[in-house]
């Protein structure tokens, strides 16, 4: 009578009570744990039925084919009933023109939208340093971008082929020498200040010329003098060519070869086009300025570490608003009569210094974190100082700074609406304003602001997601 | 319309004399450009369209100044400038003029060396309620709550107002005029005020216009004009008279169309000098003989300027009011052209 049970198959798992699985669990474990939480999340959800309630019907109504804001308003009130508000988005169709270029010529569209698409292409060797899959991949994003965006914009037929055959020649670059497209980003300054501003192409080629002389002094120079004298002579060398020679240099090659885009003025850029000149003029050459800046403060070299000292805190501590008024107006003051200084540059100049000052300390930080032992371990090397810092500090030093330095960025970018108060025509206050002095738009009130902080929101957003990338990839603690 | 004398303060006391070596004339007419100071974008007075030409009020004018001294009234560049930065930027030479709806106070004449040469607008500050609130009288405002724009001698005049008539307000301030117009809509305060040309403009714009009143009384004086530097004498009549001579065309009825027919026929004496016919009014400003004719062909006659930009008949709907010539009881009067 032995008898022994034993199974043989096991029975299937039970599913987990109802309270322990799927989204009731979440919600239990997340919203209602306790009488606290509940009361919270109660409070929460009524909070967003009355955001949507009040905002959801305004949205539904929106109008996209209207001339005017009555107009816009007597569509909405027919499809609506009466007193019914909707958004009016008609009048992005009408200016959504100068809320991206300003009031650049049309027909030269495709060549602030050319410099954007190369603007790409030159950060991609900087951004992802010789890595071919991920620069194929911006590279080809660009090359859809630009052939879809320039065909839209009417671009000249030449135009268009040479810039597929920049493109095209950096895919190819890109799947065997990635390291060399760098040269791309050295010459994209230029270039672009070719495309966005036009007149004959020598002079950015001339005035590009002059780093070249600096290069050339100081190489032949620096085995009979040293090397600081050498580079004094090298830029007294580049100086001495953009003040005397470039000028007669462009003349007499234009006179050669004349090729040369339409000229067109700073007072025609406006909107997007306007920000993201200054956003990124200032953020490229704030960063080299604000290493500069935090390494000279951290100088033994007296004069070196004053200057670094009085520069920083002067700029932080003095409001950008300030430091724009000083470009547009004062500036004028102390020039010579007569001297016309594009008042773009002015405000690019003094935005770059404000960040500069700003990265400074941001980099001071990240150089003070640094255990000591890694600047005595690049001594004891035998390295100098420059090698020490290129080598070994500050490639560790900007990497704890990655988060700090892109908000000095975002930060800069959003700035840039500043330029309003001194009569520039930046996306959020100048076009707006241009748009609301409009008849037939006066009145309107959320749609452009909506519009352009949407815009503003996708930009900074990317630059944030880039540097958590970044972060994950320079990432090599174990914490 | 007036804000923070500040920076025009500034320019004033740092401005090295002798800045401007040649005279402004010479200058505009070497530069083949006019540079005219302008709004960042005021409805009917000076705002850019979709495609970035200029038109309105003030900036017919400029075109008018343009078409006297280079003969060509697109010779202008416009250069918007905000309420803070104009005074410094006619002061430091980044401007030729402003055109630009400015107040004409004793402290801008003198203190900040400016020259405000001649009034082409007579403004006032006004207020716009509610129709249901049931009020024909500013005077009857008493507790109201007030929109107005801050940093402006708006905000003064209605301290004043409402002082002098022993009645209290609350200021609801506002940073500019979209947003005063919002939150009067919105219902945040009973009376809107800033000058009447712009009350006019923004009743325009609301959805139920007719809903809504202007009252009678106007609290302040804002005579707006074209402003120049201070010590350039002759620049200063150039852009004085330029605008007279639109003026005197309206008076003796000369307008954009009719101007080479009343030149071929006309016998008036001062019609002839006008048009540069008879005498040399323009030379002896340092222009052409046909300048004041260029300027009315142009842009037409004050008249016309007024009617095309901001008159009836247009969405603003402003009446000539103070605005009139002299002999239909406004106050726009040019003195003898002789």
């Amino acid at each position: 009578m032995d008898q022994h049970f034993a199974r043989t198959e096991m029975l299937p798992p039970m599913t987990p009570p109802i309270t322990e699985r799927g989204a009731v669990k979440w919600l239990r474990e997340n919203l209602f744990s306790t009488p606290f939480n509940i009361a919270l999340t109660l409070f929460g959800i009524a909070v967003i039925y009355l955001l949507v309630r009040a905002s959801l019907p305004w949205w539904l109504n929106s109008v996209w084919n209207a001339s005017s804001l009555s107009e816009c308003r007597q569509i909405v009130e027919a499809a609506a009933g009466t007193g019914a508000t909707g958004a009016c988005w008609a009048m992005i169709r009408e200016w959504w023109g100068a809320f991206i270029f300003g009031f650049y010529p049309p027909d030269q569209w495709w060549r602030p939208i050319l410099a954007f698409g190369f603007l790409m292409a030159a950060l991609a060797p900087v951004l992802f340093s010789g890595q071919t899959r991920n620069l194929t991949i911006v590279l080809v994003v660009v090359a859809v971008f630009l052939a879809l965006t320039l065909w839209l914009a009417g671009t000249p037929g030449i135009a268009f082929g040479l810039a597929a055959l920049v493109v095209i020649g950096m895919l190819a670059l890109a799947q065997v020498q990635p390291g060399k497209l760098i040269w791309f980003t050295l010459i994209y300054p230029a270039l672009c200040f070719w495309l966005l501003w036009g007149g004959s192409v020598w002079s950015p080629i001339v005035a590009m010329a002059g780093f070249g002389v600096l290069y050339v002094v100081f190489r032949q120079a620096s085995p009979f003098i040293g090397l600081a004298p050498a580079a004094g002579a090298g830029v007294l060398a580049a100086v001495l060519w953009w003040l005397y020679l470039d000028k007669a240099l462009v003349d007499v090659l234009h006179g050669v070869v004349p090729l040369a885009l339409q000229s067109i003025n700073s007072d025609q850029f406006g909107g997007f086009l306007l920000a993201i000149v200054i956003g990124i003029t200032g953020i490229s050459f704030s960063l080299p300025i604000g290493i500069l800046l935090a390494l000279g403060r951290q100088s033994d070299m007296l004069i070196v570490k004053t200057l670094s000292v009085g520069f920083i805190e002067f700029i932080r501590g003095v409001p950008l608003i300030t430091l724009l008024f000083t470009a547009s107006l004062l500036l004028q003051y102390f020039l010579p009569p007569g001297t016309n200084f594009d008042i773009i540059l002015r405000v690019i100049i003094l935005v770059t210094f404000f960040a500069a000052a700003y990265l400074a300390e941001v980099i001071r930080g990240g150089l003070a974190a640094l255990p000591r032992g890694q600047y005595e371990a690049a001594d004891a090397l035998g390295l100098d100082y420059w090698r020490a810092q290129r080598l070994i500090i500050l490639p560790q030093a900007l990497k704890i700074s990655i988060p700090s330095i892109v908000s000095t960025f975002i930060g800069l970018f959003k700035d840039t609406t500043l330029v309003a108060f001194v009569g520039l025509m930046d996306p959020l206050k100048g076009v707006t304003q241009i748009v609301r002095a409009d008849i037939n738009w006066k009145g309107i009130y959320w749609e452009p602001y909506i519009f352009v902080g949407t815009i503003f929101f996708l930009i900074c957003f990317g630059m944030s997601r880039y540097s958590m990338y970044l972060e994950k990839k320079l990432k090599t603690d174990h914490r | 319309m007036k804000k923070s004398v500040f920076f025009g303060a500034l320019a004033a006391t740092t401005m090295v004399a002798g800045l401007a070596g040649a005279t402004t004339l010479d200058d505009v007419k070497a530069r083949g450009e006019l540079i005219c100071g302008s709004n960042t974008g005021l409805t009917g007075f000076g705002a850019p369209d979709a495609s970035g030409n200029w038109t309105g009020f003030d900036v017919d004018l400029c075109r008018a100044i343009a078409a006297a001294v280079l003969g060509d009234a697109k010779k202008v560049k416009f250069v918007p400038t905000t309420g803070e930065t104009r005074f410094t930027a006619l002061q430091s030479g980044e401007v030729d003029l402003l055109v630009r709806n400015s107040t004409w106070t004793f402290s801008r004449d003198t203190e900040l060396a400016l020259d405000f040469v001649a009034v082409n607008y007579y403004d006032g500050q006004g207020f716009m309620v509610r129709k249901d609130l049931g009020v024909s009288s500013a005077k009857e405002l008493d507790g109201a709550t007030v929109c107005i724009q801050t940093g402006t001698t708006t905000e003064l005049n209605l301290a004043d107002f409402f002082k002098q008539n022993n009645i209290t307000y609350q200021p609801v301030t506002v940073a500019d005029d979209s947003e005063g117009q919002r939150q009067y809509l919105a219902g945040a305060c009973d009376a809107y005020t800033t000058d009447a040309s712009g009350l006019a403009a923004s009743r325009a714009t609301l959805p139920d216009a007719e809903n809504h009143v202007i009252l009678p009384e106007i609290i302040s004086k804002e005579p707006l004009g074209p402003v120049v530097r201070h010590g350039d004498n002759n620049w200063g009549d150039v852009v004085r008279w330029t605008y007279y001579a639109l003026l005197i065309a309206e008076e003796k009825g000369i307008t954009s169309a009719n101007i080479e027919e009343v030149l071929a026929s006309t016998t008036d004496e001062e019609v002839k000098r006008l048009l540069g016919a008879s005498g040399d009014m323009g030379v002896k400003i340092g222009l052409d003989n046909a300048a004041f004719k260029n300027a009315i062909a142009a842009v037409g006659n004050y008249g016309e300027i007024f009617a095309r930009n901001i008159g009836e008949g247009t969405s603003i709907n402003l009446a000539r009011g103070l605005n009139a010539l002299w002999t239909q009881g406004g106050l726009q009067y040019a003195p003898p052209l002789r």
